[in-house]
């Protein structure tokens, strides 16, 4: 057994907040990069260029990507081996307020959804799971509200065809347009039930984006069989048919709609087919520390 | 690049075209979602603002905090078109530009056209970025609202793209 402690956490959980605000993930600055050399439109190229150039200032000079530094949505990840010395959420919550004070990050916590009311900067949305092991991953995505108001769920017939899953997709990344600050991550999730399809839309997000296997070739190659290769070549078209809608950056036109497309997919019911998009804009954030 | 000084100028205003590239200096206000209510509250009961709206530009946008030694935290802008059921009372009442990110609703850009008023995009998801353009930020109005609160900044060659320009014409293809 691996006691850790509930100060430990706090005090992690607001490094990742300031991190996952301050300092754009690798994988996206780096297929913003491919966008920004591929693009022909010199509108859209200037404004993958200033998309860049904020990451950029932000890091250097320790300021918010965007000042929507969004709902903290925090991802715990518990071994069977690990006590936990203290309450848990609390901790959790105690280390976001305090990352995004130090931070100096947005308050945009509604306390009363109906009342409203001053913002505050917690609680966060947390989700726990179980998995084997003495280790615990905990992992923070602040997700920006302007986009996550783009989600969408439809519960599908189990004999629907994947044309009518993935035109329905493309209409919720259509629906989305200008307004949702594109290039877009598109994180969906099918299967489960419908809020785990929601929700796997969303871990979808913290999947590594262009991964080997994921590029807009708009094919599914033939050596690609089985679940993971009905999965990648989904991830392709659907990449390959939004980037095709020329919504572009700022919804002003361009090659880059979106960025990537992740879909995670999960056992479900003989009745249904539960299919869940979760929109990113381009700043997609999120940190993870192990301990 | 058109340089564009606060307070606009009927003329100009009507010479920009949607998609226009410009720079624009001088004083704008933030206003988002309960501001706008608020506002539009008042001037439906006929209270007093806490603001002369008359010619005035407005910024979609509740910006982070703002960090020891600068001027202003991340403040990009927020969607424009959760405004939308406000703006046509806001026009009416003076306002004279927005600036915001995405597409208006078609009752906004004839109350745009009806006003011959402006609406202009920010560079959206560059909130450091656009920080740089800002000289001078103080809260103005409905402290009690935080990030939401109505601030008054002091913009330099703030850059602009004409979203939908004083003749209804939008830069988006729908």
């Amino acid at each position: 057994m691996k006691t850790i402690s509930a100060n430990k956490i706090t005090k992690i959980v607001a490094e990742l907040c300031i991190r996952a605000n301050l300092v754009l993930r690798k994988d996206v600055l780096s297929l913003l990069h491919n966008a920004y050399l591929k693009e022909k439109n010199s509108r859209a190229k200037k404004i993958l260029q200033a998309i860049i150039e904020n990451a950029k200032i932000a890091r250097k000079e320790k300021l918010a990507i965007c000042q929507d530094t969004g709902l903290p949505c925090v991802l715990v990840e518990i071994g069977n081996a690990i006590k936990i010395n203290g309450d848990l959420r609390a901790a959790i919550n105690k280390g976001i307020e305090s990352g995004y004070k130090k931070g100096y990050l947005r308050n945009s916590v509604i306390i009363n959804p109906l009342l409203r009311g001053k913002p505050k900067y917690s609680p966060g949305v947390i989700h726990f799971d179980f998995v084997k092991g003495n280790k615990l991953k905990l992992t923070v995505l602040p997700k920006g509200f302007g986009c996550e108001n783009k989600a969408q769920l439809r519960m599908f017939r189990p004999t629907a065809e994947i044309n009518e899953i993935k035109k329905f997709i493309l209409e919720a990344v259509k629906s989305a347009g200008p307004d949702a600050c594109p290039p877009y991550v598109v994180g969906v999730g099918i299967g489960g039930t419908a809020d785990y399809a929601c929700f796997l839309a969303k871990k979808a997000l913290l999947r590594e984006i262009g991964r080997k296997g994921q590029s807009p070739s708009g094919t599914v190659p033939s050596e690609l069989k089985g679940d993971l290769g009905i999965v990648l070549g989904l991830e392709r078209e659907l990449l390959y048919e939004i980037n095709k809608l020329n919504i572009g950056p700022m919804g002003l036109s361009g090659k880059a709609t979106a960025l990537a497309v992740n879909v995670e997919t999960f056992p479900t019911h003989i009745a249904g087919l539960p299919v869940a998009v979760n929109i990113c804009c381009h700043a997609l954030r999120s940190a993870t520390a192990t301990l | 690049m058109k340089i564009i000084k606060i307070p606009l100028r009927k003329e100009e205003v009507q010479e920009l075209k949607a998609g226009d590239e410009i720079l624009l200096s001088g004083i704008i206000y933030t206003a988002r979602d309960q501001a706008h209510k608020r506002l539009a509250i008042t001037i439906q009961q006929r209270k007093h603002l806490p603001l002369d709206l008359k010619g005035i530009i407005i910024y979609y946008c509740g910006p982070a905090k703002t960090p020891k030694g600068k001027i202003i935290g991340s403040c990009g802008p927020t969607t424009s078109s959760r405004m939308d059921k406000f703006t046509p009372l806001l026009l009416n009442s003076g306002v004279k530009g927005m600036i915001g990110k995405g597409a208006r609703s078609k009752e906004v850009i004839a109350a745009i056209k009806k006003h011959k008023a402006v609406y202009f995009l920010a560079y959206s998801g560059c909130g450091a970025l656009l920080s740089k353009y800002i000289k001078k930020a103080t809260v103005f109005a409905y402290k009690d609202l935080g990030p939401e609160a109505i601030h008054k900044l002091e913009v330099k060659d703030f850059p602009l793209i004409v979203g939908i320009d004083s003749h209804g014409r939008s830069v988006y293809k729908n």
